[in-house]
């Protein structure tokens, strides 16, 4: 087995009493002292800091920002040369039978792209995006020098703002370039909580003095992989590899909302990425079945795999939970999964095969939390 | 008090045996949010999967400790989870069960052996 990376931050983990588990490929913090539940209810009520330095951080640069967004609409089927400067999207690289091979984030940066993809995905993707981009005169740079935060919370423009407060004039999915500690932060007005709040890219050597001086501030706590999978799910955000991956469409992946109107039939700039045929048929089609969100009626958590079924005996599953667990914010299990298309109104009651014993479960709407972003 | 490697505390009551999760298990299982107990009444043989935990990390059982009857469970636990992070060893008890011959725990572990065991 190999080896596993760590971040600029692993020692600074440690300190803080910090449990590490392989993830990605990487040591990182599965949860700290207080524990996935006080972390997670923390970060909703006062603020959080992430160690995300384990997804890639890459700079797409060419000739000029339009020509660099257009190559990258023939990867990802996105208005990316309508992206405003300073301003960043959600995304996702998309395969020949309309899959998606990983989500992304995409920020214009003036005079470059500047993208962050999942960490287990990121070796294929600078593979697919040399093929794809480098013909196209764009070349993209997976950067080594630099980790990444996330800040999130109600709390979190405060805390940052402490340290300068020109982020308060962010809005959510702004980017902005920021002297924070003394060093040259790119930070967007983002992040995978459902919390408004903030994603830093930070040089590397200025990471822990970055992270102190925010963990030094009485709102923020250190929040681990645990809470951060709880926060993501009630806030119906998908995780590549779970609810997203190769054989799930945008349109069942109910990610419809990022393919804006202009890359879609009719629109100006329509198809030219992978997988459009099919993706543009199901848009006007349907889709066979669908991600929603899903809300046991009892106690019992239901996980990744439990089958879905539309009857409380016998019959062929309907479906699958591919994300689930306990939401400490709403105080009951939730999940998400795909069902067929025929089972995913909200308000349809399905059952949840859990230990054998089918548990009623209903089709709920996401996310299961309010989010805050400030828009 | 006695112990299992499965890091179930046993403890004995009158002519009953009381079984409990240990603090240790406690803190490596994270916060409990969702306890499932046996009915009343039910026999049960030594290892059977008698009450399902899960936490906030991962589902786990709870094994019977020894061959007998469960006659009484801690049911306010179902609605009150947490009770197992602040008192193990105390109010979070599982289940109560009458077994054949008390004298089936002595190949169980005492305090000192357990401490041993989890190091």
């Amino acid at each position: 087995m190999d080896e596993l990376k760590r971040t600029p931050l692993h020692d600074l983990h440690i300190e803080l009493g910090a449990k590490m588990v392989p993830f990605a490929g990487y040591e990182m913090p599965v949860q700290y002292k207080l524990g996935v539940l006080k972390e997670h209810l923390h970060a909703r009520e006062k603020a959080g800091l992430f160690d995300v330095s384990h997804m890639g951080q890459v700079i797409l640069s060419g000739e000029s920002v339009e020509s660099i967004a257009l190559a990258l609409e023939s990867l990802v089927p996105v208005n990316i040369a309508g992206l405003a400067e300073n301003r960043q999207r959600y995304g996702f690289f998309t395969n020949d039978a309309g899959g998606i091979e990983d989500d992304l984030m995409i920020a214009n940066r003036g005079d470059h792209l500047f993208v962050v993809v999942n960490a287990a995905c990121k070796t294929q993707d600078m593979a697919h995006m040399r093929a794809g981009l480098e013909p196209k005169g764009v070349t993209p740079r997976l950067l080594g020098d630099r980790a990444l935060l996330a800040l999130q919370g109600p709390a979190a423009e405060d805390a940052l703002a402490a340290l300068n407060p020109a982020v308060r004039e962010m809005r959510f999915m702004d980017v902005a370039t920021v002297e924070l500690v003394g060093a040259e932060c790119w930070i967007s007005r983002s992040g995978y909580t459902g919390e408004d709040g903030f994603e830093i890219s930070v040089p590397e050597d200025k990471a822990v003095e970055l992270a102190r001086a925010l963990l030094a501030q009485e709102a923020v706590e250190p929040i681990g992989l645990g809470a951060r999978d709880s926060l993501r799910l009630e806030a119906g955000l998908c995780l590549y590899g779970h609810d997203i991956d190769s054989t799930t469409t945008p349109v069942e992946a109910a990610l419809t909302w990022a393919i804006q109107k202009i890359r879609r039939t009719g629109g100006a700039r329509e198809g030219g990425f992978p997988g459009a045929e099919k993706i543009l048929a199901e848009f006007d089609n349907g889709a066979p079945r669908a991600r929603v969100g899903l809300r046991p009626e009892g106690r019992a958590p239901m996980r990744e795999g439990v089958e879905i079924f539309a009857e409380a005996e016998g019959g062929a599953p309907i479906g699958h939970v591919t994300s689930g667990g306990f939401g400490p914010t709403t105080g009951a299990p939730v999940a998400m999964g795909y069902v067929d298309i025929d089972h995913a109104a909200p308000g349809t009651k399905l059952f949840g095969e859990v230990r054998g014993k089918r548990l009623a479960v209903e089709v709920a709407q996401m996310p299961f939390v309010t989010q805050t972003y400030k828009r | 008090m006695k112990f299992t490697e499965e890091h179930e505390w046993l403890r004995v009551e009158g002519d009953l045996v009381v079984v409990g999760i240990t603090t240790h298990a406690a803190e490596q299982l994270g916060d409990v949010v969702f306890v499932e107990l046996p009915e009343e009444g039910t026999t049960v043989s030594k290892d059977d999967e008698v009450v399902v935990i899960e936490s906030v990390k991962a589902a786990s059982d709870i094994l019977a400790p020894l061959d007998g009857e469960i006659v009484e469970v801690n049911s306010p636990l179902a609605d009150e989870p947490s009770k197992v992070n602040d008192d193990p060893e105390g109010e979070a008890w599982f289940f109560k069960m009458k077994i054949e011959d008390l004298s089936a725990l002595d190949d169980y572990m005492d305090e000192a052996a357990y401490k041993t065991f989890i190091g």
